[in-house]
């Protein structure tokens, strides 16, 4: 049986086609099977630990000594040097984050905006470790003069610092969000008498809602997982307070003391930092669903 | 559906008291560009006014110059008067606030734009914006608007609901109600129907018949079927400049201009 030759069906050209989807395909499958493999062996490691310690323990204990002869192993003291220090950061990131984003999207002119934007990316692009520094040697001593009880390491500094350095991820995402809603909805708006900042708040915030909350998400997630300035500027001693004036030690800095140290792995200790870790990515999940559920809910149909 | 002004062919030389607007020698210009070249006419209180005219004559560009909406964006240019009476103002001039302007000239735009909101916050929107508080003073007006749209009956019992639940003809409606929530002097129309399918037009034509009892109106189309069936007066433009103004009767009957007889009988645009 004769192929029509002029129509006839190109092999050559469809294996091409195929061979490039299927190299798509795998790139795209590295991100997804990767991040499998980490929670796998979070969950692996962490199964070992769970087997010495209950998760009643875990969960209710006040202390977290796992170093020490006398071993407590109750994640709390570091959960509440996380939310602290994270609340810290918000408190100082979400307002200004957004006051910025909608000054730059709605007010500022176009050559102030392009002024501003590259000086916001060069905020974030300043490394963590600086922050840090910053947030020790400049900030803490700039507070010590305002609350002269203050210690040396304290949540407060490093959550203000670390709220600074959040800034440029929300208030760019924000802005991108502002800037996404279209122009009819803001003519509509002065069409109808509004001033620039009624329309501001009143339609543009509205419109571009759930772009706002994945920033304010992505900014949390990322206070929850930062980890070199509360390392630095918060000291490392877990502390189960809910004070920001107090020293304490965050998850994440517990897991960079305890991966630098001497401890054998294996041992119990050692074992604590994927418990931890397993902890602080199920927060992160839990911000990332609700700003999913949040997208989804509120979802823009112009 | 035009009245007859006492064998009067041309109404230019009316009696100012049946004008809410007089338009003198505005140019506009987008930058350098000039976009409107020395345009004069009129808009009769509670009339409908159209403006016809091929794409980019500056029909639109003429009708957001009633609510200084170029204010918005830079590099933007008036000469020139619009006197709204009866307060014989200028609402060019510098002086006068283009917030009040669009307080009392409202605008319905070409797409349906309603707020991310409810239906009900959508028509209230004008009134808050004005600082008006009392539920009581926006239920009534909000009702009013919404009968005014001829959208009551569609929307009383989900006006909590959101505005997009809405098809495109009922928002569009809605945007009326919201344009009349403030009680306007003058509504602008920017072909409202543009993005409707018939059925919607057709509601929104009777809707625009109704509303001129209360509202002078002007409206952008380009549908010259649509601006003989709802107007009372034409202007037909071409290239920034109004090349003819009249009743709509004579424009669509007996044009005096040959450029304008061109444009009315397809052959020209």
């Amino acid at each position: 049986m004769t192929q029509p030759k002029r129509l006839g069906y190109s092999y050559r050209r469809h294996l091409g086609e195929r061979f490039i989807e299927a190299l798509l395909f795998l790139m795209a499958f590295v991100s997804v099977a990767i991040t499998i493999a980490i929670v796998a062996m979070l969950v692996k490691e962490s199964i070992v630990f769970f087997e010495h310690v209950s998760l009643w323990e875990f969960f209710t204990d006040t202390e977290w000594t796992p170093l020490f002869d006398n071993a407590h192993y109750g994640i709390l003291p570091l959960i509440s040097g996380t939310v602290v220090s994270s609340s810290v950061a918000l408190l100082v990131a979400i307002p200004l984050g957004t006051i910025t984003a909608i000054y730059l999207s709605e007010f500022a002119p176009f050559a102030v905006r392009e002024m501003a934007k590259p000086f916001l990316e060069l905020l974030g692009g300043v490394p963590t470790v600086v922050y840090g520094y910053f947030a020790l040697l400049f900030v803490t001593p700039l507070l010590q003069k305002i609350f002269p009880e203050l210690p040396g390491f304290s949540l407060l500094s490093a959550g203000l610092v670390m709220g600074i350095m959040i800034i440029p991820y929300v208030s760019s995402m924000a802005e991108d969000a502002m800037r996404a809603v279209p122009m009819h909805l803001r003519e509509g708006s002065y069409a109808m008498g509004a001033t620039r900042f009624q329309t501001a708040i009143r339609v543009v915030m509205p419109g571009a809602f759930s772009g706002i909350a994945a920033a304010y998400i992505l900014g949390i997630s990322r206070a929850v997982g930062e980890t070199m300035v509360v390392a630095i500027a918060a000291g490392m001693q877990p502390n189960l307070t809910w004070n920001p004036m107090e020293p304490a030690a965050t998850i994440t800095a517990y897991i960079v003391q305890v991966s630098l140290g001497d401890l054998p792995h294996g041992s119990i200790g050692y074992q604590t930092i994927f418990a931890a870790g397993l902890t602080l990515l199920l927060l992160t999940l839990i911000f990332n669903i609700i700003g999913h559920v949040l997208r989804k809910r509120y979802r823009e149909v112009y | 559906m035009v009245e007859n002004l006492a064998g009067e062919n041309s109404t230019v030389d009316a009696p100012h008291a049946q004008y809410k607007s007089e338009v003198r020698n505005l140019s506009f210009y987008y930058g350098a560009f000039s976009a409107l070249k020395n345009v004069n006419m009129m808009l009769h209180e509670k009339k409908v006014t159209a403006l016809i005219g091929p794409s980019g004559c500056g029909k639109s560009t003429f009708l957001r110059c009633f609510n200084r909406m170029h204010d918005l964006y830079p590099g933007n240019r008036y000469v020139g008067e619009i006197i709204l009476h009866p307060d014989n103002i200028n609402i060019l001039s510098r002086d006068v606030d283009p917030i009040e302007v669009r307080m009392r000239i409202s605008m319905v735009f070409q797409k349906p734009n309603p707020f991310p909101k409810s239906i009900y916050e959508n028509v209230a929107y004008g009134l808050r914006v004005r600082g008006v508080r009392q539920r009581a003073v926006l239920d009534e007006k909000v009702e009013e608007a919404l009968r005014g749209a001829a959208l009551w009956d569609e929307a009383k019992d989900r006006l909590n609901q959101p505005a997009y639940n809405l098809s495109g003809g009922q928002q569009q409606r809605l945007c009326i109600a919201r344009a009349l929530a403030t009680d306007p002097e003058i509504l602008l129309f920017d072909e409202p129907t543009s993005a409707l399918d018939p059925i919607a037009t057709a509601s929104i034509e009777e809707l625009i018949t109704d509303l001129k009892d209360k509202v002078t109106i002007l409206i952008v189309t380009h549908n010259m079927q649509q601006a003989a069936r709802v107007s009372d007066y034409t202007a037909y433009m071409y290239l920034g400049e109004i090349i003819e103004f009249d009743v709509t009767d004579t424009i669509f009957i007996k044009p005096k201009n040959k450029q304008t007889e061109d444009y009315i009988t397809g052959r020209f645009g």
